[in-house]
């Protein structure tokens, strides 16, 4: 964290970029309070792979979800450890979403079921990058949809949109400058002696690009540095193990530096689960824990500040509605949605379920879609983040009434 | 001058051209080391010394014929790299897709991961660019894998790459471009990158039965159709309307892929092939030409003149500026077409045009990553093993090789590679470079310093 750099070296390296700028550090803090108004952040986690929405969120009611899965099926509430979680006497969580059930019971959960893209494509590649371009069936959109919201007049900063990944996803693609970082903390110069002597010879370059690029990295770096004057206590909530609870955590931590987040993003991996996926427990109750445990941790972290944040999930598409012959499931169609944060309404499954019969199946194998991935993202951002310009974030798409996911 | 001196020299000799010094004409060391910068992966004091001796047209000949040029200090460090020589059979064999692997059991040893195919790729990629003699082959090989990208982690791909990259792009790089599209068309890797393989005719029987997924998902695709006119021929603006779109997308049902998980090879399947008559372009394909059909769309286009201006505009924004003037994109588009698509013949357009030596053309390009990081190298006189270490680095500044998920590639204009997040990616790069901090990697200390391969100059070639 940035908090662990000790103190003098801070002020020596702070000093020296500052001198500079021939600015006094007092401005820089009071920029970065004044910036630090406590804007609305919209937080994706991308569940890469395509997650088993049937097994997440169980429709224990429906006979048919375990004549279709013999060895892979949850079973329906009751006593004991392995079974599913009651929602609402139709749907159960999967037992590993335990961490979520306290957010479903008081209203700051929602669950979208049979939602996702309408395009038929089961190529992960695909799928996954209609769905991050938010036009099905055009490849041809230039951007993500997270980056053509930044595309309007605001003039956010640096830290208006990070993505927490290793690359930029395509979902932040675009003309939009938007961060992508491995954490805060390694989003520094790693020999701070460098920076005075290649912050004037970036700034005299002739080449807009690179000397307005080169500003807005010293731009950001300095205010991390400022953020950091005003210590934040190191957050004591444990997050799971492994890149995605850090990359969560580290949103977390962007978002209570107030240096202007609107956007973040991560990703989870490993949700393809063509073999042994197991039921309640083994590969998808592992994935479901880690993917729970992280966003109850993100939740908790961010306490009152929540109010401010809306967080929502999405896969690239469900799988089959039968289990294979590996005790696993195929690349299917609809899945769910997670929306949790801000003024969601929770508490409760949205969504027709178009039920699990074969006539009812899409393509004669996969859970049918009811909801459009659209309008739930579109409802967030309108909502939430106050958009009026959907037509724009989804081109070609119609909004349908709002569902009332978000008050 | 001393071999550090030099470097030095080579270093910042590139550097940021302002309109100040516009007028003034090149001298020859300057040429030599812009020539350099552009035909390789970066000068090296021995590159400079080398073309001082024989001159750039000498140079440029002899790297025009790659197979002419010894090239043993590669053949060596790749030698370890046991999958590059290995058939796309083999591959599937020794490295099981997990979906082939049985359920329970042991998971495969480390070395025969299937993830270990793309990273000896870009091992080979890196060592290559950084330490062959046949540096302008190198160059048109990056120059290739992102103009016919394909996207190495989608499915299967990850097994049909390495043949993608030994087989197919690399023999053709300074051949014909007629040759290098037709061989990418009927290319495992690329039939499923853009799911040609899948495309039927709306007409070909569906039978459930048949284990072919392209016979049971019969129907028209027209992810390639549409690429290969977009992106591989003539371009957004080339001239093709939706219809010309479906026209070739059915000239090409057909071509498919035998078996992908099994025997990943080129085959024409008649069954799912569409027989009746199209018109591509205003030019009528007749009835009955089965594989035929996808050839001539091929030829129609490598012939077009569209085709021939997108590839010289792009190869142009390779070597010279990325906003070449129409002028003389005309003039080496002409000499693509009246050379048959033969690239031997446009380089030497490109490489000896006015344009190329002009003094604005100097550091008008802003390096790739792949680029900055070899020419680092180079300069540095660095040993490297090129393994995760460096290719991490590689992939934070927005370059992970052989990985471009979208149908572009990666592209050659400024705008992708340059703002703060990868611009910070790079100065760490030359920090860590600088001081050995990258496991794998070593330069000689105090022979280069991170301040000079981090300042904006050395960004540029």
């Amino acid at each position: 964290m940035i908090m662990n750099i000790p103190r003098r070296v801070f002020l020596k390296s702070a000093g020296m970029g500052l001198l500079a700028l021939g600015l006094p550090p007092s401005f820089l803090v009071r920029a970065a309070a004044a910036d630090g108004k406590k804007n609305k952040v919209l937080v994706v986690i991308f569940q890469r792979g395509g997650m088993d929405g049937l097994n997440a969120v169980i429709p224990f009611k429906d006979r048919a979800y375990y004549a279709l899965r013999p060895t892979i099926a949850v079973a329906e509430p009751g006593s004991g450890a392995e079974r599913a979680i009651d929602l609402d006497g139709f749907y159960g969580f999967h037992p590993a979403l335990a961490p979520l059930k306290p957010l479903f019971a008081n209203g700051r959960l929602a669950v979208i079921q049979a939602t996702g893209s309408p395009d038929n494509s089961r190529s992960h590649f695909d799928a996954q990058d209609y769905m991050e371009l938010g036009t099905p069936g055009v490849k041809s959109a230039a951007d993500g949809w997270l980056n053509r919201l930044l595309q309007d007049s605001g003039n956010g900063g640096p830290f208006r949109a990070a993505a927490l990944t290793v690359r930029t996803p395509r979902i932040l693609s675009g003309n939009a400058p938007a961060l992508t970082l491995a954490s805060v903390e390694e989003f520094r110069l790693r020999d701070a002696m460098l920076a005075p002597a290649l912050e004037k010879s970036y700034a005299n370059v002739s080449d807009p690009m690179l000397r307005q690029s080169a500003a807005g990295m010293f731009e950001a770096m300095k205010i991390l540095k400022s953020a950091a004057v005003a210590p934040q206590p190191l957050s004591e909530v444990t997050y799971p193990n492994g890149r995605f609870g850090a990359s969560l955590k580290e949103i977390a931590h962007l978002i209570k530096l107030n240096v202007g987040l609107e956007i973040g993003f991560t990703s989870i991996e490993g949700w393809d689960t063509h073999v042994g996926e197991g039921g309640a427990s083994g590969q998808i109750a592992e994935r479901l824990k880690e993917l729970a445990e992280g966003m109850a941790s993100f939740e908790r972290d961010l306490g009152d500040r929540m109010e401010d944040v809306i967080l929502l999930t999405l896969s690239e598409f469900g799988r089959t509605a039968r289990e294979n012959g590996n005790r696993g499931t195929d690349h299917g169609h609809a899945n769910v949605m997670f929306v949790m944060g801000g003024k969601t309404k929770g508490g409760k499954v949205y969504g027709r379920w178009p039920g699990l019969d074969p006539d009812a199946l899409y393509e004669g194998r996969d859970l049918a879609l009811t909801t459009d991935f659209r309008a739930v993202c579109g409802e967030v951002v309108a909502r939430h983040l106050g958009r009026s310009d959907l037509g724009k974030v989804f081109p070609g798409y119609e909004m349908p009434r709002p569902l009332g996911i978000v008050a | 001058m001393a071999p550090a001196a030099l470097r030095r020299h080579a270093v910042l000799n590139t550097r940021d051209c302002g309109p100040a010094h516009a007028a003034v004409s090149l001298t020859d060391e300057q040429k030599i080391v812009h020539f350099l910068s552009r035909a390789s992966f970066g000068p090296t004091a021995a590159e400079i010394e080398k073309v001082k001796a024989n001159g750039i047209p000498a140079y440029l000949e002899e790297q025009l014929e790659p197979e002419k040029i010894p090239d043993p200090v590669v053949e060596e460090r790749l030698k370890n790299l046991k999958t590059l020589t290995l058939t796309s059979e083999e591959l599937l064999e020794l490295y099981p897709p997990p979906r082939q692997a049985p359920a329970k059991g042991n998971p495969p040893a480390a070395e025969q991961s299937p993830r270990n195919l793309i990273l000896e790729l870009q091992r080979a990629k890196l060592l290559r660019a950084v330490y062959s003699k046949r540096q302008l082959h190198e160059v048109m090989v990056d120059f290739w894998t992102n103009h016919f990208n394909v996207f190495a982690a989608k499915g299967i791909d990850r097994w049909l790459m390495t043949a993608y990259d030994r087989d197919t792009i690399r023999p053709r790089a300074l051949g014909r471009f007629r040759d290098l599209l037709l061989a990418t068309a009927q290319s495992p890797a690329m039939l499923f990158y853009l799911d040609n393989w899948l495309s039927a005719s709306p007409d070909a029987f569906a039978n459930r039965s048949n284990g072919n997924a392209a016979v049971r998902r019969a129907g028209l695709n027209e992810n390639y159709a549409r690429e290969l006119m977009e992106l591989h021929t003539l371009g957004v603006d080339g001239g093709y309307s939706q219809k010309d779109v479906g026209e070739v997308a059915r000239c090409f049902t057909g071509w498919t892929i035998r078996q992908p998980r099994g025997r990943p090879e080129f085959l024409f399947e008649r069954r799912l092939h569409d027989r009746r008559v199209k018109i591509v372009l205003g030019t009528p394909i007749a009835a009955g030409g089965g594989i035929e059909d996808g050839v001539k769309v091929i030829d129609l286009l490598a012939a077009h003149r569209s085709t021939a201006r997108f590839i010289s505009t792009k190869l142009l924004r390779r070597f010279v500026r990325d906003d070449p003037s129409a002028e003389l994109v005309a003039r080496v588009a002409d000499v693509f077409q009246q050379n048959g698509g033969d690239l031997k013949p446009t380089l030497r357009a490109i490489f000896t045009a006015p344009e190329f030596f002009s003094p604005d053309a100097v550091g008008a390009k802003i390096k790739k990553p792949i680029e900055y990081v070899a020419s680092a190298l180079r300069v540095a006189g660095g040993e490297t093993d090129a393994a995760q270490p460096i290719l991490r680095h590689l992939a934070g500044m927005g370059e992970p090789l052989f990985l471009s998920v979208p149908p572009t590639g990666f592209p050659d204009a400024a705008s992708t590679w340059i703002s703060p997040d990868m611009l910070l990616a790079r100065i760490n790069f030359a920090v860590d470079l600088a001081a050995n901090r990258i496991r794998g990697t070593r330069v000689r200390t105090g022979e280069i310093t991170a301040l000079a391969l981090a300042a904006p100059e050395f960004q540029k070639r």
